[in-house]
Parts: structure tokens; sequence; C-alpha cells
């Protein structure tokens, strides 16, 4: 727990102590805001569907920029060669960079709430789906964020590890969306369906949480925090 | 504290560290030395449990370094090579880190930065970004990092390289400083570093190792190979006809001509004294005048040159005698 708490700790400042940070959450705010309160306003219900449903596509490219670095930039720099020749073991490094890239979707979600709080102040909004939105929100990006994290161990080029997070985020998030879905053959469709990165996200948007759709982004961190971790000791048997 | 056994490992087809076996213990300072490519990188990683040998084993501290990674990793400090540091954070926040990640204790935290900045000479720079710092100043960074949990064993990755001399020198003394009461396991290719530093050297060379010993050790070795320079006023045309008829003499190189002295290098097989008196005799037949004739000492760059090249080139192909001694030998 030290240790994981230790690496958060860095990669948390190291967001900070860069522009990366600022401009993530500067960027991130003002293009949702700008797409909510284009359509807000001549919707003109209390709601923030329109907000959320742009989430699947923000993250798309907002994502994959913010785990780029974690360990691509290691490599880069060789610094991995200090880090992992800590008295870590390499699964804590891989989950205290996660929880760093976390940390900084958290805080640009806390930063988002001044749209709720004036939603709920211009309307009769139902708060209960508004908690469940940001909880599917960070539990999505959660997913986002390993699949980038991911990628990022696999190459030591930043501007990789961003094309690569971006490819394989869009396949696993548009198998499950409606084009792809309708072209998919019927065996496949219960698969693709409960594969895709929005699908669960959308149930949750309703207002339903059901511990399916949750379990679903659990194991999609999870499983991508494994590949991460085995690809990270890879270095040792190549 | 560092037992290493038939360590062999590979990258794909390339063997880059060929059964190699040595032991070291605390209070020493041992330097690795060997051509580049020449597997001290790769072993040194597997020694911190960076990389895992294909076979043959290792303990550090005691600890297998299969089995207790994490143990090993405690009791290491390790700088790898061109020492990588975090270019984005401050020299302290930086150190803070590691002490945090080291597990050292709140109480002793303070005094262990304060100590380790006081060791690496950092208090000029502590306010910056290890981004600003020069070379020099990283390369103690990340010596102050390696030290910063007072490990038991020490394990530096060409710490010198890049520095400019008085840089070099400062840590060197350092180096041996910290060898009195622990173990230093050090790698480099300046060789009058070595001499300067260690207490043993080893010599490794296309990933095996080549020798292991004192520097006293190792040149008592290579003692059989003697090498004569010899400087006579002539022209090169006469006078080496005559070298080749010399009794004794194994090869000879023409060094150079300089207003009408021609030079040569010349190796032996057995002792100095009987060829200098056959040259003496030669020069005296000949009516030559001997501008200079002496026995070359045996200095760490023969040394080396003989492990690492194979005992026929040793000498005949290195022209340089041993005036040269302070540049690095790049072998690729």
């Amino acid at each position: 727990m030290q240790n994981i708490n230790a690496i958060f700790k860095k990669e948390i400042r190291s967001y900070f102590n860069s522009p990366i940070a600022y401009i993530f959450i500067t960027f991130f705010l003002a293009i949702s805001s700008w797409l909510f309160f284009g359509t807000f306003f001549i919707y003109n219900q209390a709601e923030m569907r329109s907000f959320f449903g742009l989430m699947p596509w923000m993250f798309l490219f907002f994502i994959p920029a913010v785990t780029m670095k974690l360990w691509a930039e290691e490599k880069q720099l060789g610094t991995a060669e200090i880090l992992m020749t800590l008295p870590i073991r390499d699964h804590e490094v891989v989950i205290g960079k996660f929880l760093a890239s976390l940390g900084l979707l958290a805080i640009t979600a806390l930063f988002s709430l001044c749209l709720p709080i004036s939603v709920i102040y211009l309307g009769n909004a139902d708060v209960g789906i508004l908690i469940c939105g940001y909880l599917g929100l960070l539990l999505m990006g959660g997913a986002y964020l390993a699949i980038g994290l991911f990628t990022s161990t696999l190459t030591k080029n930043q501007i990789i590890a961003f094309i690569l997070g971006i490819s394989v985020c869009f396949v696993i998030w548009i198998i499950g969306e409606g084009f792809v879905l309708s072209r998919t053959p019927g065996w496949l469709f219960p698969i693709f369906s409960y594969l895709g990165l929005g699908t669960h996200y959308s149930s949750i948007l309703r207002g339903v949480i059901d511990t399916r759709d949750i379990i679903y982004y659990l194991s999609i961190i999870g499983f991508f925090l494994y590949l991460s971790t085995l690809s990270v000791e890879s270095r040792k048997w190549r | 504290m560092i037992e290493v056994k038939e360590l062999t490992k590979s990258y794909g087809p390339t063997l880059a560290v060929n059964r190699v076996s040595f032991d070291a213990n605390a209070g020493e300072v041992v330097g690795f030395i060997g051509p580049n490519g020449a597997g001290k990188t790769t072993t040194m990683r597997i020694l911190t449990c960076y990389l895992t040998a294909d076979s043959g084993s290792a303990t550090v501290a005691g600890y297998d370094v299969l089995e207790s990674a994490i143990d090993v990793r405690k009791n290491v400090g390790y700088l790898p090579e061109s020492a990588p540091l975090y270019t984005d954070m401050g020299v302290v926040e930086y150190l803070k880190f590691m002490a945090d990640v080291r597990d050292i204790p709140k109480s002793t935290r303070k005094d262990r930065l304060k100590t380790v900045v006081e060791i690496c000479g950092l208090e000029s720079v502590i306010q910056k970004d290890i981004g600003e710092l020069s070379k020099g100043f990283r390369q103690r960074v990340g010596l102050a990092q390696s030290l910063i949990h007072d490990p038991p064993i020490l394990i530096l990755d060409e710490p010198t390289s890049g520095l400019d001399p008085s840089q070099t020198i400062e840590i060197r003394n350092l180096i041996k400083d910290i060898g009195r009461e622990k173990l230093v396991l050090f790698s480099t290719h300046i060789l009058p570093e070595v001499a300067a530093t260690c207490d043993r050297i080893l010599i490794i060379s296309r990933g095996q190792l080549v020798a292991n010993g004192t520097l006293d050790d190792l040149i008592g070795q290579v003692r059989s190979i003697n090498r004569l320079y010899v400087a006579i006023r002539g022209t090169e045309e006469t006078i080496t006809p005559q070298m080749n008829q010399l009794e004794g003499i194994t090869g000879f190189t023409h060094v150079g001509t300089n207003d009408g002295v021609v030079s040569y290098d010349i190796t032996l097989e057995g002792d100095g004294d009987d060829v200098s008196e056959l040259l003496f005799q030669a020069a005296v037949q000949n009516g030559w005048s001997l501008a200079e004739l002496r026995q070359e000492s045996i200095d760490l760059e023969d040394v080396f040159l003989h492990f690492t090249s194979g005992e026929q080139s040793t000498t005949t192909t290195s022209p340089q005698p041993s005036e040269s001694s302070d540049t690095p030998v790049d072998q690729e």
C-alpha cells in the first residue's frame, strides 16, 4: 500500500508539475461545456444526457493523451530502470500509475460539477440520475485509462502509445454501438454488445445501478492492468 | 556479498553474458571493465533484478536474485548508465520520492536526505529542477538516489561517463570513500579510473569474464609480454633490415621518423635485457647513434588489451606507447 501510494503521489505531482494536467482539465471542460450548452437551452430540459452522451467520444481522444506518458516516457528517459529496481513489485507500480491517472480524471470530474449544479439550479433535475451519470463516467473512464496505460507499456514512443490507445479504445467501444451491432451476425451480437465499452455506461446513465455493469468495468480495468503488468515484466524474458 | 555463478543471458541469438562467475565482499571496490557491448550492463541489470538470467545463479546480500528480488533490491543502490532521472521533478522532490519508495522511516528521513545531499555536494542545486541541471549534477543526483537508504551494496553503471575531469575525480574519491565500508561494483571503460579506485578488477569481453584480480595480479599475468622502445638516428631504409635480423624478438613496428630519428616498438618473448644488449651491439657495429632505448612498463591498458583482444595482437597493433593512458579505450 505504501509503495502504491508513493507511486501515486509521484505521478499526480508529475501531472501537475507539467502543463499536462492544466491543459487536460481546461480543454476537457471547455469542449464538453461548449458542446453541452450548445444544445441545452434548445432542448430546454433539466438533464445532462447530452453531456454524458459525449463522454465516450471525448474519452477516446483525451484519455490516451493522459496515459500515453505513463510508461512510454519512463522507457524513453530510461527512468524505468531505476523504478523497476526499487523494492516495489511491478503490479504495484502499474496500480499506482493507474490510480494517479484516475485521480486526474476525478479532479476533472470535480471541476465539471458546476454543470450539474447549474442544471439543478435552472430546473427540476433528477439528482439520482446525475449521480449515476458521474459514477458511470468514472467507471468507463477507468476502463479507458486501463487500456491507455496498457498501450503505453508497449512502446517508448509517446505518439505511438497515444495512437495505439485511441485505436484499442475505439475498437472495444465501437463493437457495442448500434451501427456495428446492426451489421453483426446474430451469434456475435450478445458478445459484442456485452463487451462494448459504452453499452454498460448507457445502462448506468438510465439511473439503474446494476452490479453486472460495475463488474464489467472493474473486470475490464483488472484485465488491462494485468496485461500491463505482464507487459512490464516482459523485459525480463525478452 | 555478491556471489555470481555461471551467469548466462542472451538476447535472441546474441549471447550477452556467457557463464560469468565471481564474488565480491564488503569493503571492496570492484571495477568492471570491458569494451562496449561486452556485457557489463547486462550483468549489472541481472544483479539488480531488472533482468533475469537464462541460467546460472546470483545471490546479492545473501538473497537469490530470482527468489527474493525485493530483498535484493532493498540492499542495493543502483545507478544505471547515464543517470536517467525525472526531468520534471525538483531535486529534493525526487530524493523524497526515493525515500518514500525505499520506505525510510519518517524519523530518519530528514537526516538521510541531508547526508546524501552533503555527500554528493548537491547543496547548490537543491532548489532546482532536475531538468535544469548539468550532466555532472544529474550524475550526482543519481548517486544520491542510490545512497539514500544507506545500502550495503552499491552498483554503478559508468558513473563518470560524460563528466569533466574535476567532476570525474570527485566521483572517484566518493566511490573510494564509500568503498571503505560497503561493496561498490562499478563499470567503466576509462582505464585510469580503475587503476585509481579499484581494489579488484573484473575484465569482461564478449560476455565472458576474462580476468579477475588486483591490478598487480593482472600485470603479473601479462608479464610474459615485454616491450622495448628504441629510437635510432638514421634512415628507416638502412635500419629496418637490420631489425629483422635481431634475435629474440617477436615483432616490431615502425613508430615514426622525426628529425632523422627513427623509432620502433619492439615486442619480445624473453627478457628485455638480452635484446637491449643485442640492440646496443648492433648499433655499435653499424655506427648508429642510439637516441633512446627503454623498456616499456606494462600498464592497465596493456592488461586490458591483452585480455580483451587475444594474445597475438596484444602489442603489435597498439602503436601508441603508454603516455596516452588517459584516453578511454573504446572498442566496438
